[in-house]
């Protein structure tokens, strides 16, 4: 399994790059969370402009067997998201990391990524839940 | 040898029935109002009968062979059942009728109702919600009312095993009410700690299924009850395994408060590919006057020679009505039917076999196939559909492989706390040796699992399709085979 | 009698296989104190006694086979084709279990296939499901997807009093604990501009009947476009078989169609099983609760089908499940679908035409009467309001008793300022004679 280093990651395995600028943020789900779901058929997501708060469900990812709710983990508005996957949303599978990201947003407030995992913290975290 | 859809078997012009011209003088449309185009099939009647003849074909049924569904009693429908229900006395009798014209349909609710009071222990019974689902959604409605009623609005959490049927949380929330789950303890009960620990005054009950999804009967069951009547909560049982229960023991004796029976399972009515079911519930007396209405009472009594009088009931507090009408009344005439011809010992004895056929089918497989719970099962049992030595089998392509043997699978995934779950429920109505030839097939499955383990993940061989692709399906979503009228994209 | 016994040598052994040494050891864990009641239901009767027992209760039955009916207000005596209740027997339809298993269960999903397709072309919409309950419980999960699709944050419905009364109750039944406020048909003379005018941003659906109760036919032009203007969706509830006749609320732009499917080939059955039509616009189809069936292919390419989009549904979401629905109507949507294939796009149209021409020669006769008056207000579909000279009650029990009529709906029992008002039907079962014989009959009351 894959998780890149640079990245941010959550409890409920999704993950954040934050720019550079450290006002926005890009999101989307972990290799561990594709894998499990297996193929994805759908993806749900909000509008550009909806404002969420820390810890809200901005979306879902079905596949055939299950569906479970994506989370924003720090609040703030929706700049962009990803139109490709209402046609392709395998890319998810395929790319979890690039080509499958979700949402890009600005954040209300950066401190609510500090409680995020580092993808070593990460890697351990899915060791524990395998077992 | 794909069927083709009825659409395309038909051409313009052609009509499966004569219909009589009109006897009355006409009555000029509107043309305002009047359709353009109404896009049904052109086929004639032969075609018709053919075309779903040939579909049945493709079809598995009861009357075929066993269904050793889990949770589903997939029993034997007696063919009386159709002919009563196709009475025309019952079926051309209109809902709405002046209740003197129907006595027949009231006196058969009503003695249904008195059954069912009786079976399951209870002083009331509705017969109106449609089926399991409904009958819950009626339940906890009436138990959240109940509160309500003494004035406790703190009260808005329900609990549930881990075990439970998916139906018992998607209820709650329809509700508008907190699942809290409750875990299982290694002898596949209610963990009784984590239960205690959870009842507080903000609890409106507990849902439980007795015996539950593994096939086991509650052993603290008195003990749970206790914990949530302690509490002020109420309890709800999902009868849906009333089949190991009836004339064994009556949940309304054990302390449940409201129960909901399914007539298509316990009761032999036909699952007819997805419903209709029926889904009538019994309370305990505290519960009695929240009943959906109406409910059938007996408005006047009968003397000497008189029949008594039936009619409608509203219960003092009722939740409402949770059914345009009656409630499935074909499905109560069969149900009653049943009843009548089993009566008390036949439907004990029911029970009886139910278990016995259950316990049998799982002492010919359990060295073979890994059992968590080693207790006596009642009508149902689970087992995992993994072997640690043949990587790669899983319970999906066992069931798949099923098929190849003739046979059903049973309930795959589910309870979700056995890995790999498969749900065994065979039936009092299944002779000694098809459950003999099930079990044998079983083996011979687990034997090719470690041996040809390519038979199983290519299952099934010989059915009208091939595992099927659900993925790109789900994707494509074509759910129509008709083009969207032009007015209908905007 | 049970349907099967196992022999004494039977049980014996099973007994030993298990290792127990009775049956009632199996039952061991059951607390002695409740184990084995005596049920006091009677002994079993064979079938042949069973069958007369039956027999003798139905016959205590008056019904629209031996009594002409012209009782509607949402079961309705329709003709049914033969082969409709004759391929339902059929034990590969009758006994087969919900279409989990797809390999082999083709014959059950292809039929729901065809009959989602005839629904979406009789209604105009674009996707439906397998069926739910009934009408009614068809209306509180249109509410239930409209307040989801809301994202719960709209809490009100605008919902038309020409509604079926049953239907508006059922309605609130469900959603008792969901905090919504229901508007609209607290006053029984709101007409469609009167409720248009209650649409704000806190609504979530606007539902309205067409034919309505009353049986007449709304005017919904331009209804869709003000629900929409404000964010709101339109739920439509209509007849399938006025849909032979009458233009399809998906062309007035409705979101959501829901209605009773009865009148499609199923008995009345003294009010169910019945079958919930439930249809809607693709993208709202995964907020659509109840069972889907879409088309699919196996590894070799050939067409089949399967059931759809289930993370929607109990057994998967479990508690974020749009519905609880589990059990539907399945036999009944396989009724409407031999029906629909039958009776097809000329039947269906004809058997309209004979509702439409029968239930308005049956209006102008009646009101020709001294003492009553039809309402004609409004175009009408198969329905028709009667304002009597005297109690519908009164009416009723002289058409039964002198005539053996069934009559028409009592409109006082819902509608406090509709006395003396029946709600008549009359469809392609009733011939001229027993129009004829009802005229004669009510006018033999003329005056109080």
């Amino acid at each position: 399994m894959n998780f890149p280093a640079d990245l941010k990651y959550t409890k409920s395995d999704e993950w954040v790059r934050v720019d550079a600028n450290a006002d926005t943020a890009t999101l989307g789900i972990s290799d561990y969370a594709q894998n499990a779901l297996s193929d994805i058929v759908y993806v749900e997501l909000p509008s550009v402009g909806d404002a969420f708060q820390k810890g809200d469900s901005f979306g879902s990812v079905e596949s055939v067997k299950a569906a479970s709710d994506v989370y924003l983990p720090a609040g703030g508005t929706i700049t962009a998201i990803n139109e490709a996957l209402s046609s392709t949303p395998e890319v998810v599978n395929s790319d979890p990391y690039g080509q499958g990201w979700m949402v890009k947003w600005t954040l209300s407030k950066l401190s609510d990524l500090d409680g995020l995992m580092d993808a070593a913290a990460y890697q351990k975290y899915c060791d524990e839940r395998k077992q | 040898m794909t069927e083709p859809l009825i659409y395309d078997l038909g051409r313009p012009g052609r009509t499966g029935v004569s219909l009589p011209d009109p006897d009355v003088p006409e009555t000029a449309f509107p043309a305002d109002l009047v359709r353009g185009e109404l896009d049904l099939p052109e086929v004639d009647q032969l075609t018709v009968v053919r075309h779903f003849t040939r579909l049945s074909k493709l079809n598995y049924s009861i009357d075929q062979n066993m269904y050793p569904l889990g949770s589903c009693t997939m029993k034997y429908n007696p063919r009386i059942n159709e002919d009563v229900a196709r009475l025309p006395g019952f079926a051309a009798s209109h809902p709405l009728q002046d209740p003197d014209t129907v006595q027949g349909n009231l006196a058969l609710m009503y003695q249904l109702q008195e059954w069912l009071k009786e079976i399951g222990g209870f002083a009331a019974v509705s017969l109106q919600p449609a089926a399991g689902a409904h009958g819950e959604l009626t339940g906890v409605l009436m138990m959240r009312a109940y509160h309500l009623a003494r004035g406790d609005a703190k009260r808005d959490k329900i609990l549930i095993p881990n075990s439970a049927h998916g139906t018992n949380p998607a209820t709650t929330s329809m509700a508008g009410l907190k699942v809290i789950e409750l875990p299982s303890d290694d002898r596949g009960n209610v963990d009784l700690t984590a239960l205690r620990a959870a009842c507080d005054d903000t609890v409106v009950g507990l849902m439980i299924t007795n015996p539950n999804t593994l096939g086991l009967f509650e052993e603290h069951i008195e003990q749970v009850v206790e914990a949530i009547h302690g509490c002020g909560g109420l309890v709800y049982g999902d009868g849906a395994n009333m089949n190991a229960m009836v004339g064994v023991a009556r949940p309304g004796d054990l302390g449940v408060d409201v129960m909901h029976y399914n007539l298509h399972k316990t009761f032999s009515t036909p699952h007819g590919g997805g419903g209709p079911g029926s889904g009538p519930v019994g309370v305990s007396q505290r519960l009695a006057d929240f009943l959906p209405a109406p409910v059938v009472g007996m408005v006047e009594e009968g003397e000497d020679d008189e029949p008594p009088r039936y009619g409608f009931i509203v219960p003092k507090d009722s939740i409402g009505r949770v059914k345009a009408f009656n409630g499935n009344f074909g499905m109560h005439v069969r149900a009653y039917t049943y009843i009548r011809v089993h009566g008390a010992s036949g439907l004990r004895g029911n029970s009886e076999n139910a278990v016995l056929n259950a316990n049998y089918l799982l002492s010919k497989i359990r060295r073979h196939y890994h059992v968590p719970y080693d207790r006596v099962c009642k009508h149902e049992f689970v087992m995992e559909g993994v072997w640690p030595d043949a990587p790669g089998v899983h319970a999906l392509d066992i069931s798949k492989r099923l098929m190849d043997y003739g046979f059903h699978p049973p309930t795959n995934y589910f309870p979700l706390i056995v890995h790999e779950a498969l749900m065994i429920e065979p039936t009092e109505t299944e002779t000694r040796e098809t459950l003999d030839t099930f079990a044998d097939v079983l083996l011979k499955i687990a034997e090719e699992a470690h041996t040809e383990p390519d038979l199983l993940t290519g299952a099934p061989h010989i059915t009208p399709v091939a595992r099927l692709d659900e993925v790109s399906a789900a994707k494509q979503l074509v759910l129509c085979c008709r083009p969207i009228p032009a007015w209908a994209e905007a | 009698m049970s349907y099967y016994l196992h022999t004494e040598t039977d049980r014996t052994e099973m007994l030993a296989a298990i290792g127990a040494k009775s049956i009632e050891d199996l039952f061991a864990d059951v607390p002695a104190r409740v184990r084995f009641p005596k049920l006091d239901v009677p002994d079993p009767l064979s079938e042949l006694e069973t069958m007369r027992e039956l027999l003798d209760l139905s016959e205590s039955n008056a019904e629209a086979q031996h009594s002409p009916m012209f009782l509607g207000a949402g079961a309705y005596y329709h003709f049914s084709p033969s082969l409709v209740h004759q391929l339902i027997l059929r034990g590969e339809f009758l006994t087969a279990y919900t279409p989990y298993q797809p390999e082999i269960s083709q014959g059950t999903l292809q039929a729901v296939y065809e009959y989602q397709s005839m629904i979406c072309a009789l209604t105009g919409m674009e996707a439906a499901n397998a069926s739910h309950y009934d009408g009614a419980t068809s209306m509180a999960e249109a509410v239930i997807m409209a307040y989801s699709h809301g994202r719960e944050k709209r809490k009100k419905i605008v919902l038309s009093p020409a509604i079926h009364p049953q239907y508006r109750e059922v309605v609130r039944t469900y959603t008792q604990g969901m905090g919504l406020s229901l508007v609209g048909d607290e006053d029984p003379e709101n007409d469609l501009p009167d409720l248009v005018k209650r649409l704000d941003q806190d609504t979530a659906l606007l539902i309205v009947q067409s034919p309505n109760f009353f049986g007449q036919i709304e005017n919904l032009e331009g209804v869709a476009e003000q629900a929409h203007a404000v964010g709101a969706l339109l739920c439509v509830a209509a007849d399938p078989i006025s849909l032979g006749l009458l233009k399809p609320p998906g062309l007035f732009g409705a979101d959501i169609v829901v209605g009773e499917g009865q009148s499609l080939g199923i008995p009345l059955s003294y009010g169910g099983p019945y079958l919930g039509l439930f249809a809607t616009r693709k993208e709202y189809v995964r907020k659509m609760a109840g069972r889907l069936v879409g088309e699919a292919h196996d590894k070799n390419g050939q067409r089949g089908f399967v059931l759809t989009l289930a993370t929607r549904e109990q057994h998967i979401k479990r508690e974020k499940a749009t519905s609880n629905i589990c059990t539907n109507q399945g036999l009944m949507a396989m009724a409407a679908t031999l029906y629909l294939s039958t009776l097809g796009k000329h039947g269906l149209r004809k058997v309209a035409e004979l509702c439409w021409h029968k239930s308005h020669y049956a209006a102008q006769r009646i009101a020709e009467l001294p003492g009553y008056e039809v309402d004609t207000s409004k175009p009408f579909f198969k329905e028709f309001v009667v304002r009597c000279p005297v109690s519908v009650a009164e009416i009723n029990a002289h058409l039964f008793n002198e005539w053996d009529i069934i009559g028409g709906y009592d409109l006082s029992n819902d509608y406090a300022n509709l006395p003396n008002h029946m709600l008549l039907c009359v469809t392609e079962m009733n011939t001229r004679e027993e129009i004829e014989a009802l005229v004669e009959a009510l006018g033999e009351i003329t005056t109080g």
